[in-house]
């Protein structure tokens, strides 16, 4: 990608500047107001980042009120998640969430990316569209769509106005139907957003590659194959991990829409962990919950680390 | 001819699409206009056959939204400058000097970032009880200023990085300090990038549930995001007041965005190339 090539070269130039004369490099280290001004915002993260962090996966190993101290009861709190049927239900939609909600969104935003790709007349009110939801905050988009959903709301008339009534149902009260009426709301929030970074994307790609191919006599449908997706390397590790950690922080939505309801069955980890801890306050469980969210996220922070460390280096 | 076919039909697909996707806001703002009564005749899906503008009134004032957006604003403002500023300061000095371990510090202050705040609600609420900050909204600011800086600062090295040494050298040369050099080279330099992120922090911390429900209970100290899921509460069939309640929380980011729209489009494409 180009924008990474410029980065790359400026930062060595940089690194060269700052490293020639030895005895300048080591009056810079010695300034305490260069050490605060790394130390203050690191200790401030400590307190309210890493420090909490690391109390979590202590808290996971105990029982714990809230009140009286905490207990220390082991793997008891993951081995009682292995048997509870809520938390299974919460994994299987969290992974459920993952792949509609990450997939479709992936899909839809890549699709308009490349619709509107091209600068030409109108282009931007329809980008413009696309992404205005992207600056509402999920609690108002969820009552949007709660309008929506209303028992003879908008989607009950569009269904009655098309012939359809025997689908028309209580979409969120529905327990098969929840957790896909609370997909569809958030869906339409992220394909803006994934919109945005694919066009990014695309514009840094240079045009010779698209013509070099189209000389060399390939379509369109391989072009796209073979040099847009190939060339898109970057921002498809980057869109994955926002997907991945959007989908898992996924909260406010289902809380604002269904309340992880009914009977759970639009409950997805994070809201089984907010009501395990500020409800039930198991507070040593919600911990565990919080752990295995944690393992989940992992993988994939990881990932993009080692690809943040890469381009570092 | 089929060139102007095809572009046709891009135009009318695209139209269609864009004013589905505004349909719903388009809706709500047409409900938040309408009297209880017409809405209870005609139906929350039918054309409006009234205007009043009494549903503001009633949630600015009965609903509480008015306090909700001053808090938000007392949270978000802070917040955004703080961790803004702390973020530059550390940017500046992880990008232009040898700081020992730095790309160490750079990359464990980005985790702390992607971290899920699930794992971090408990100890921060038990953290802020400890302190006495819980219930306050000074609490509220720390989260957000502790939560965001590592992505903050991750994004400002970046571009900070990528600033020519030649400017650095020749202030240094000139008799500058480190401090001087931030103010008045890097500082300014940096401008673009700030106000990307300032639009694009805005809108985070203006939005924010989960943190602000964590570390607040009065419902009275509560930002306008947590304030409008009580509002549903209280007004619980009043679908024109609920939406009136709702165009008012979402004017102020939409506000942001219209005014910085190439800054905060560009925010989030940073995140993207780099």
């Amino acid at each position: 990608m180009s924008v990474s090539t410029i980065a790359e070269t400026a930062g060595t130039e940089t690194s060269t500047v700052a490293g020639t004369p030895r005895r300048r490099r080591r009056s810079q280290r010695l300034s305490p107001l260069l050490v605060a001004f790394v130390l203050v915002p690191f200790a401030v993260e400590s307190i309210w980042v890493f420090w909490p962090a690391l109390q979590g996966f202590w808290f996971s190993l105990t029982s714990w009120d809230g009140q009286t101290p905490p207990e220390f009861i082991g793997i008891d709190n993951y081995a009682e998640l292995a048997g509870d049927a809520t938390f299974r239900g919460a994994l299987v939609n969290t992974v459920i969430w993952l792949v509609l909600f990450g997939g479709l969104s992936v899909v839809g935003g890549f699709g308009m990316a490349l619709l509107l790709q091209r600068e030409r007349r109108g282009v931007g009110f329809y980008r413009a569209a696309l992404f205005t939801p992207v600056v509402f905050s999920l609690v108002v988009t969820a009552l949007v769509w709660r309008v929506f959903y209303q028992p003879d709301g908008v989607a009950d008339q569009i269904l009655r106005a098309v012939g359809l009534e025997h689908l028309v149902r209580a979409w969120l009260a529905d327990p098969q139907t929840a957790l896909y009426a609370v997909i569809l709301p958030a869906l339409w929030r992220q394909i803006g957003y994934v919109m945005v970074l694919f066009l990014a994307g695309l514009k840094a790609i240079d045009p010779a590659l698209h013509e070099a191919a189209r000389v060399d006599g390939a379509n369109g449908w391989q072009r796209l194959w073979r040099v847009t997706i190939p060339q898109l390397k970057g921002v498809n590790a980057v869109v994955l991990s926002v997907i991945v950690i959007d989908s898992l922080r996924s909260f406010d939505i289902v809380w604002s829409l269904t309340r992880a309801g009914p009977y759970h069955s639009s409950e997805l980890l994070s809201t089984y962990m907010y009501s395990a801890a500020f409800q039930s306050l198991r507070l040593g469980y919600a911990s565990a919950i919080a752990v295995v969210i944690f393992v989940l996220a992992l993988a994939v922070i990881l990932g993009y680390l080692v690809r943040a460390f890469r381009e570092e280096a | 001819m089929i060139r102007k076919l095809r572009t046709g039909t891009f135009h009318t697909g695209m139209t269609l699409l864009s004013l589905l996707w505004l349909a719903p806001v388009l809706w709500v703002v047409v409900m938040s206009v309408r009297s209880f009564d017409d809405i209870a005749t005609n139906g929350v899906g039918s054309l409006p056959h009234s205007f009043t503008l009494d549903t503001y009134r009633q949630a600015w004032t009965d609903g509480g939204e008015l306090r909700a957006l001053v808090n938000s604003l007392l949270v978000t403002v802070p917040s955004v400058l703080l961790s803004l500023g702390l973020a530059a300061v550390a940017a500046y000095a992880l990008s232009r000097y040898r700081i020992p371990g730095r790309r160490t510090i750079l990359l464990l202050m980005l985790a702390g970032n992607l971290l899920p705040p699930q794992i971090l609600l408990i100890p921060v609420q038990k953290f802020s009880e400890l302190t006495g900050l819980y219930d306050t909204l000074w609490a509220l600011i720390a989260v957000q200023v502790g939560f965001g800086l590592g992505f903050y600062t991750f994004v400002l090295h970046g571009f900070m990085r990528d600033l020519p040494g030649e400017i650095q050298e020749a202030a240094t040369i000139d008799g500058a300090g480190p401090a001087q050099i931030f103010a008045r080279v890097m500082l300014p330099l940096t401008r673009p990038a700030l106000a990307a992120l300032g639009a694009l922090s805005f809108t985070w911390i203006f939005n924010d549930l989960l943190w602000a429900i964590t570390v607040l209970r009065t419902d009275d100290r509560m930002p306008v995001t947590p304030a409008l899921l009580a509002l549903q509460g209280q007004f619980v069939s009043s679908w024109n007041v609920i939406a009136a309640g709702t165009v008012i929380a979402a004017v102020p980011t939409v506000a942001v965005f219209l005014r910085f729209q190439r800054h905060f489009i560009s925010g989030l494409a940073i995140g993207a190339v780099k």
